[in-house]
């Protein structure tokens, strides 16, 4: 009999290995499924981590992982401080939703406008508007001691309605012959968050993903904040000791959180998206969550979890045209990830040990 | 580093396919493409697009066409990726077959000027982009004549999706013909902002049903509305873009059907034989774009025999659905009598006509 026996300390070896061993044990129940599909199974797993890097078309697909993959770093780096904390900001979708709508909005305020300090100005207003969204939930606990989890939650579907809304009425194309959405950013050369070099897929939100890893190392690792954080989430009782104020970080990570959420949506809402329109959102605030996880809350990884999540992405998206697997498939696959690694996870925490069986 | 720019990539990924024609590559498929908003098995808008895609590969050929799709695309930046993809493996023309796809698709279509871009519902058009759409309101009003005779309680129930003017048109044409035979109805509308979500969907079915309302409308995609009329028994709705028979012959009595097999059979043999041209179409029930499902046993003969002659009518151009005298909402003349709405309104309507309550979200 094989039973679990809990590790005094977490396995140092294992919570590196995990991600590494959850990834392959996709790859090979994922292969299976796609077998059961009628797919060849070593075809779909090459097209999907193979084809985007290496392949005929690489040069297009390499710069798009970028584009997919700067919004879930910069929204799970934000997470990463709070999950380290034990304050659970789920809400991430509606924090990024604010923000492009709050940077977008004065964008459009000031439409037609050319002006080099336009778009400094709506990464500003991005940044506060995710934080300000990403406030409501931090109050309330601070205040009433509500739990975050929820009230994050059931605000991004408040931020949708908004959306919406804004979608409808106050942003509305006044030249969109009645159609919802807001003009299109990228047509206004002062607020379009263009690529930096053509071809690339390095825009301002890939460079401020880069800066925020970078940040959150130097913070978590050289700075006493970052030795709060990582004390709270894992001895709160001798956090405290130490002087920590709970309160006072609970504001300081989710307001970090929304801020960085909401400049990921500006970035994509003035770039790659261009519009704010009622289903602007792809849900990248809920897949950084799954980032914020598979990189082990630690930037370095959460860089390299962010840039795989995106290769699935458009892996997956090359093997549903060109080898007619389902979307439905590839979610599955994705989802496979999380929980595979959080299934690798216990073997962090505990040993598998053989009982000896006792006699019958 | 060597900068490469986009352009020149691309250049090339479409020279290579072109390079490698030597004769043994001759007969090569022509490569169609499809981009779906849902899944292709959503019972309504997005697997009818499938089945015409596959209906127009059986039609020209499996030998001469090959069909690739992606289904569940979000509309934006990923919409522009899949489409790129689609371009750069060889795709000569490509359908994207929803509203939110339209700005994508004309920036897709400036970085591949050979390949042919379709997109539907939709009013931009390019050099390579055309656009098409169906004239559903031709159907809602043979709908609503059938709802005004049928409905008991005198409400109708009307589940709108995005506040477009496609979707308002088909409130004001259901809302016109069902007043006609019946002067004492009123129609209340659920806006779901969704093409497609069965869960909300179902939910506006059963609140509609709660305030008396006995006949739904839908401009949403899947069959929970209808679902939750039959539950609700004594309620009748209509099949939207298929045909929804499974529902029938009550609640589902009839229903709009998208036919996009005709169209995209001649879109694909003109790219093809090289006699493509950008337009932009708006076919109705005379084209055959726009076609009603059989009308069930559950309407009583005289109705049926009065819908089927409206729909004959509106087929011959013999009748038009926007014929005046009618008034907007909020009073003011819109089309004197006899007078007949001209296109570039119907194209931006953004108004109810008379009778109508509440507001169109803004």
């Amino acid at each position: 009999m094989l039973k679990l026996e809990k590790r005094r300390q977490p396995s140092q070896v294992w919570a590196y290995l995990a991600p590494v061993v959850a990834v392959v044990a996709t790859m090979v129940v994922g292969g299976l499924l796609f077998a059961f599909l009628g797919k060849d199974p070593l075809l779909a797993i090459r097209t999907i981590f193979w084809d985007p890097l290496f392949g005929e078309f690489a040069f297009y697909y390499r710069p798009q992982m970028l584009v997919k993959g700067a919004p879930l770093v910069l929204i799970a780096i934000g997470l990463s401080l709070g999950f380290r904390a034990g304050i659970w900001n789920i809400g991430a979708e509606g924090q990024y939703i604010m923000g492009a709508i709050a940077g977008a909005g004065v964008a459009l305020a000031f439409y037609p406008l050319e002006a080099w300090w336009l778009f400094p100005l709506m990464v500003i207003c991005g940044a506060i508007g995710g934080l300000l969204w990403a406030m409501i939930p931090a109050a309330l606990r601070v205040i009433f001691g509500t739990n975050e989890i929820l009230v994050s939650l059931m605000l991004v579907y408040v931020a949708e309605q908004f959306l919406a809304s804004v979608s409808l009425g106050l942003l509305k194309n006044p030249e969109g012959y009645g159609f919802p959405g807001s003009r299109n950013l990228q047509q206004y050369p002062s607020a379009h968050n263009a690529e930096l070099i053509t071809g690339s897929g390095m825009h301002w939100g890939v460079v401020a993903a880069l800066i925020a890893v970078i940040m959150a190392y130097i913070l978590l690792n050289r700075h006493l904040l970052g030795f709060q954080i990582r004390l709270t989430g894992e001895a709160p009782r001798a956090a405290r000791f130490a002087g920590v104020k709970p309160k006072q970080l609970v504001l300081l990570c989710m307001g970090l959180a929304g801020a960085l959420a909401g400049m990921a949506g500006l970035f994509e809402v003035a770039g790659p998206s261009g519009r704010i329109s009622i289903d602007f959102n792809a849900g990248y605030g809920f897949t950084a969550i799954i980032v914020a996880f598979l990189g082990r809350l630690h930037p370095v990884g959460i860089l390299l979890a962010g840039l795989l999540m995106a290769l699935t992405y458009i892996g997956g998206e090359i093997a549903q045209s060109s080898m007619g697997l389902s979307s439905s498939a590839i979610q599955v696959f994705q989802g496979m990830l999380l929980f595979f690694l959080l299934m690798v996870d216990v073997l962090t925490n505990y040993r598998l040990k053989l009982a000896k069986a006792d006699a019958a | 580093m060597k900068k490469r720019t986009f352009l020149k990539g691309a250049a090339a990924a479409v020279a290579l396919p072109l390079a490698m024609t030597g004769p043994a590559f001759a007969q090569e498929k022509t490569k169609v493409g499809f981009i779906y908003v849902g899944p292709i098995n959503d019972g309504g808008w997005t697997q009818h697009h499938h089945e015409s895609a596959l209906k127009m590969v059986e039609e020209i050929g499996e030998d001469k066409v090959e069909l690739v799709y992606q289904e569940s695309v979000p509309e934006g930046p990923d919409a522009e990726r899949a489409m790129t993809q689609m371009a750069l493996g060889g795709a000569k023309i490509i359908f994207t077959t929803s509203f939110g796809y339209m700005d994508p698709t004309i920036n897709v279509a400036a970085k591949f000027p050979d390949v042919k871009f379709e997109h539907a519902t939709g009013y931009k058009t390019a050099d390579n982009v055309s656009a098409y759409s169906a004239r559903f309101y031709e159907g809602r009003a043979v709908m609503g004549t059938i709802a005004g005779h049928m409905t008991k309680s005198n409400v109708l129930g009307y589940i709108a999706s995005v506040p477009i003017p496609e979707v308002v048109r088909g409130i004001n044409s259901a809302y016109i013909h069902a007043k006609k035979v019946n002067p004492d109805v009123e129609m209340k509308i659920i806006w779901l902002y969704t093409w497609m979500d069965p869960a909300k969907e179902a939910d506006a079915a059963r609140t509609l049903i709660e305030q008396g309302a006995d006949v739904i409308f839908q401009h949403t995609d899947s069959t929970a509305p209808l679902a939750a009329a039959q539950d609700a028994g004594n309620v009748i709705g209509f099949g939207q873009a298929g045909d929804m028979s499974e529902y029938a012959p009550s609640p589902r009595v009839s229903s709009i059907i998208d036919n996009w097999a005709p169209y995209y059979v001649s879109r694909v043999e003109a790219a093809m034989d090289g006699t493509w041209e950008s337009h932009n179409v708006w076919e109705g029930i005379g084209d055959g774009m726009v076609g009603i499902g059989e009308i069930s046993d559950a309407v009583p003969a005289e109705v049926k025999a009065e819908a089927e002659a409206m729909r004959d009518a509106i087929a011959a151009g013999e009748y038009h659905p926007f014929t005046g005298p009618l008034k907007k909402q909020d009073g003011s003349d819109w089309l004197a009598e006899g007078e007949v709405a001209d296109d570039g309104t119907l194209a931006g309507m953004n108004f109810y006509v008379e009778g109508l309550t509440g507001e169109i979200p803004q």
